[in-house]
């Protein structure tokens, strides 16, 4: 029998094969989980509750309300002959400029009006994901690093590293102190970084924080931005749950600072907003860059045509977060919703005996279950998300795959359900916790 | 008063928008617009840059000043490193020189004004989107009644399932053929634009080759080069073939590339081309498959315009020589363009479809950084699925396109001009060497200076799509009217009358 030659495989790209998608990791593992036996209240009442995926939907209503009293926003690309065209025909990376205007006012509603945004600055990319990786690549070669405080968003592996080829280097925070940035802590990373060899190019917080739900204080602030000024490097700050925070008042974002000091220094600044988290449009992909940097400005813009948002859905949403009073109205009840819902998961869950940090914003809560970790290591806090994810049926997120130092924490998402849901998400874990207790007194007895 | 701005790359690259290139688009179409922004009063040489308001900004040399935000790159200070992939785009390698024009012309309003030909978009059929879409937009959108549960949430990153399925229908009618597309090989971008990128991301490594055959779309290189890092190695292609592929062209061009030491890791063929508008014919793709094969390299082949193929013979899509292979297809990958087929850019909307189970795999998670608007797939569903209003359109779009494609290239001929025969797509080829002065690249760009300042008008010199041959230039018709072509052909004469 002759043997066969093997045709040679035509081989792909280093991206293509590397496993830097992360899609391998239990954050994903428990989607795929919750694919294979979705949680619904009439047809599948015992299958996995999702709680690993940050989405709004408390108030959603709101939106389909405006929509339906407001027919003539969502006929496609305006009314006649010349608004159709111009619409159509549009594929601009600068965006319609009615778009980029209402956007730069929502943005400073979000802020109570404590920052100015020039809608000149403001660069349109299809959702945050793509306005993150994209400022990594105008920011950072390949081989370079980022520093990200822990726990971040497990997101960032992939989005910021993966065809960009640059580094993350994280900036360690732990529960001693709330998790909050130090100025050690950040000095502490840059040099871990440059004993990696690799040169630091910026500094990128998410405020709010996901997965921690907390703001980050002004000081804080103060004293990020003079690190980066210090080193010489950049900051972009992820502030896409800039709207979801409970109490307006609490939030302090980048922009106020920069103000303060009169734009000094602003150049390395850059911004990261969407409107998937604070008005609940994650289908949209409506994402943004707003830099202080005119040449950061102008790259982004010309890279966005790789990412453009469709002119239909600029001309959709334009109207809508032009209305003021609208958004006013959206912002203020969504506020309200969300911090509702927080009370009731932080109670519910501390009935059961399980203690939160204490969050004021976002779309999840950071539970602290290191008390029931077999081994307070990455692989005790495993085991647990396994029986939560197999035996409880929830899929929450570990906080080992968003960096975290400590073994034990968990983020729980609480606004992509309704309240019921909710509540029977609660009763499992009251019912896994009860379970537990009558297990270890036994044992012990 | 004109400005020229040298940029770098494209304009309206392939079927995409690319650095800027819609300004004079959008200036072109509706004076009404208020598009004449700071973008047309740019800085010989710099490009367009934002100031940042309240800012009184300007130099700032002086490290105490408190306003460092500086408008110039040139000034910007040390502290705001940019990457060399950001400086790249800045400045000017291969300069594509650029009328932006503060005189378009319009027919009635502006009668003398500067004719815009290089601008590779087709009006002509517009009209029957608008009024599909006046009929039918709002429902298919928002759902009757209203049901934005289909549109607010997350949505598969790479694409709804029911628009990959009207995909395939539509993909089929516009082949006319009973060619089978595979829903589950198809991942959904933001523009055709991106779906070439993805794919060279999976395809390349950083500092690898693609052979390309050209002329090629101005900016084609950007596309593929800025982020991914991958070369262009381009394959020329003669007049005396008519601007068709070679296989021996290619192949010559494949043994040089590795002699200089380049890693060729597949060719990207466009059909129909831009700009010659040729139709890659059922030998030649098989031909370029057998190639392939034998280097062990990919083929993507974009047929982003295939709808607009208007000629005799008929279009072969890669799909259809796929049908009939049963192995060794892991190699082979295609790049539809939604909007670009229904004329509709603004929509941005493409397709990526590989045989190349990891390719699919690797690029639906990469099509998370390039995501189309759920709202923008429903309406996409709703329209791609009406099979009349589909039928009506393309047979449409095809019949306008090819009665401006003969009017324009018999408009040339009658001066003298001879053009490419082209089989689809929004442009004709022409042989402008007759009126250039010196047979080089400089002549050449002497002599798009003169149709932009005496004929007032703006084509595309064929340098600027890596021809070898000077003097060609690439005349885009699908945005005018049959009355604006005489026009075109009057400004014409004043070169060709010139000359003589």
């Amino acid at each position: 029998m002759g043997i066969e030659i093997e045709q040679p495989c035509v081989e792909l790209s280093n991206v293509a094969v590397s496993e830097t998608h992360g899609e391998n990791s239990p954050y994903f593992a428990g989607w795929k989980a919750y694919d294979e036996n979705p949680y619904d209240e009439f047809t599948n009442p015992s299958g996995v509750i999702q709680m690993g995926l940050a989405e709004n939907q408390v108030s959603f209503d709101l939106i389909e309300k405006y929509l339906e009293e407001h027919p003539e926003e969502a006929s496609t690309w305006g009314n006649g002959a010349s608004g159709f065209r111009e619409n159509a025909l549009f594929q601009d990376y600068h965006g319609l400029k009615t778009f980029r205007t209402a956007m730069a006012s929502f943005m400073e509603q979000v802020r109570g009006g404590r920052a100015k945004f020039d809608p000149q600055r403001i660069v349109l990319t299809a959702g945050a994901t793509a306005a993150n990786e994209l400022l990594t690549f105008i920011l950072a070669n390949p081989g370079d690093a980022l520093l990200v405080p822990t726990p971040y968003y497990p997101g960032f592996d992939r989005d910021l590293r993966w065809r960009t080829g640059v580094n993350i280097v994280p900036i360690n925070c732990d529960s001693s102190n709330n998790f909050q940035i130090t100025p050690e802590a950040l000095e502490a990373s840059y040099k871990d970084a440059e004993a990696m060899n690799f040169k630091v190019r910026g500094v990128l917080i998410t405020n709010p924080s996901n997965p921690l739900g907390i703001t980050i204080p002004r000081e804080v602030l103060e004293e990020i931005l003079d690190f980066v000024t210090r080193k010489n490097i950049h900051l972009v700050s992820d502030e896409i749950y800039s709207g979801s925070v409970f109490s307006s008042s609490e939030f302090t974002s980048v922009a106020e600072i920069l103000e303060a000091r009169e734009n000094r220094n602003a150049e390395r600044v850059h911004i990261v907003y969407s409107l998937s988290k604070d008005l609940g449009l994650p289908g949209f992909r409506v994402g943004t860059i707003y830099s202080y940097n005119d040449k950061v400005v102008t790259t982004a813009r010309r890279m966005s045509s790789f990412t453009l948002i469709s002119s239909q859905t600029q001309h959709l949403l334009a109207s809508m977060l032009s209305d003021e009073r609208f958004t006013e109205s959206y912002m203020e009840t969504n506020r309200e919703r969300l911090r509702k819902r927080y009370q009731m998961i932080i109670e519910g869950l501390r009935s059961a005996g399980i203690e939160c940090l204490n969050g004021n914003a976002g779309l999840f809560c950071w539970m602290n279950m290191s008390p029931l970790l077999e081994k307070p290591t990455r692989e005790g806090e495993l085991e647990l998300w396994n029986t939560i994810l197999l035996q409880v049926k929830l899929n929450i997120s570990p906080g080992s795959s968003c960096h975290c130092s400590e073994p034990g924490w968990f983020r729980v998402c609480f606004a992509n359900m309704s309240e019921h849901t909710l509540e029977i998400a609660l009763q499992r874990i009251r019912d896994f916790m009860a379970r537990i207790r009558t297990e270890t007194e036994t044992e012990s007895a | 008063m004109r400005v020229i701005v040298p940029l770098q790359g494209v304009v309206q690259g392939t079927g995409g928008l690319f650095w800027g290139s819609v300004i004079p688009c959008a200036l072109f179409y509706f004076l009404q617009l208020l598009f004449k922004t700071k973008s047309n009063k740019t800085r010989r040489h710099h490009p367009p840059s934002p100031s940042p308001s309240p800012s009184p900004s300007n130099h700032n040399h002086h490290s105490t000043l408190h306003r460092s935000l500086s408008p110039t790159p040139r000034h910007a200070t040390a502290s705001a490193y940019v990457s060399p992939r950001a400086n790249s785009i800045t400045t000017a390698t291969s300069p594509y020189y650029f009328a932006f024009s503060d005189d378009p012309y319009h027919q009635t309003l502006n009668p003398q004004g500067v004719i815009q030909l290089s601008l590779y978009q087709n009006t002509l059929s517009l009209d029957l989107i608008q009024d599909w879409i006046h009929h039918n937009g709002t429902d298919s959108m928002l759902g009757k009644p209203l049901s934005l549960s289909r549109i607010l949430p997350y949505q598969p990153l790479d694409g709804l399932v029911e628009l990959k399925l009207a995909v395939a229908r539509f993909m089929s009618h516009i082949l006319e053929k009973p060619v089978s597309f595979n829903p589950s090989r198809m991942v959904l971008t933001a523009g055709a634009t991106s779906a070439i990128e993805i794919l060279t991301f999976c395809l390349a490594d950083h500092g690898n080759t693609f052979l390309v055959p050209t002329p090629l779309s101005p900016g084609f290189d950007g596309v593929v080069k800025w982020r991914a890092g991958v070369e262009i190695v381009p394959v020329p292609c003669r007049s005396t073939d008519d601007f068709n592929l070679s296989i021996t062209s290619l192949e010559r061009t494949f043994n040089q590339a590795k002699k200089r030491g380049h890693k060729v890791r597949g060719i990207i063929i466009t059909n129909p081309s831009n700009p010659a508008g040729k139709l890659l014919n059922r030998e030649t793709q098989l031909d370029l498959l057998d190639f392939a094969r034998e280097k062990n390299i990919h083929i993507i082949s974009n047929e982003m315009f295939a709808g607009s193929s208007y000629g005799d013979e008929e279009f072969v899509s890669m799909a259809e020589i796929m049908e009939a292979e049963d192995h060794d297809r892991d190699r082979v990958h295609l790049v539809f363009g939604l909007s670009n087929e229904l004329s509709v850019p603004g929509l941005k909307a493409g397709v990526i479809y590989s045989y190349n189970d990891n390719v699919v795999a690797a690029s639906s998670k990469l099509a998370r950084f390039s995501t189309v608007s759920a709202p923008t797939q429903r309406l996409l569903i709703s329209m791609l699925s009406d099979t009349s209003f589909v039928q009506k359109f393309i047979e449409g779009n095809r019949q306008r396109l090819r009665k401006m494609y003969d009017t324009f290239v018999a408009g040339l001929k009658q001066l003298g001009i001879e053009c490419s025969s082209s089989s689809g797509g929004f442009c004709c080829w022409a042989d402008m060497s007759r009126f250039i002065c010196s047979y080089n690249e400089k002549g050449e760009l002497e002599l798009w200076d003169r149709l932009l300042n005496v004929a007032k008008i703006n084509a595309t010199p064929g340098s600027s799509c890596h021809c070898i041959e000077p003097g060609w230039f690439r005349f885009c018709f699908a945005t005018l009217t049959e009355k604006d072509v005489s026009v075109v052909m009057e400004r014409i004469r004043r070169i060709s009358d010139a000359t003589k």
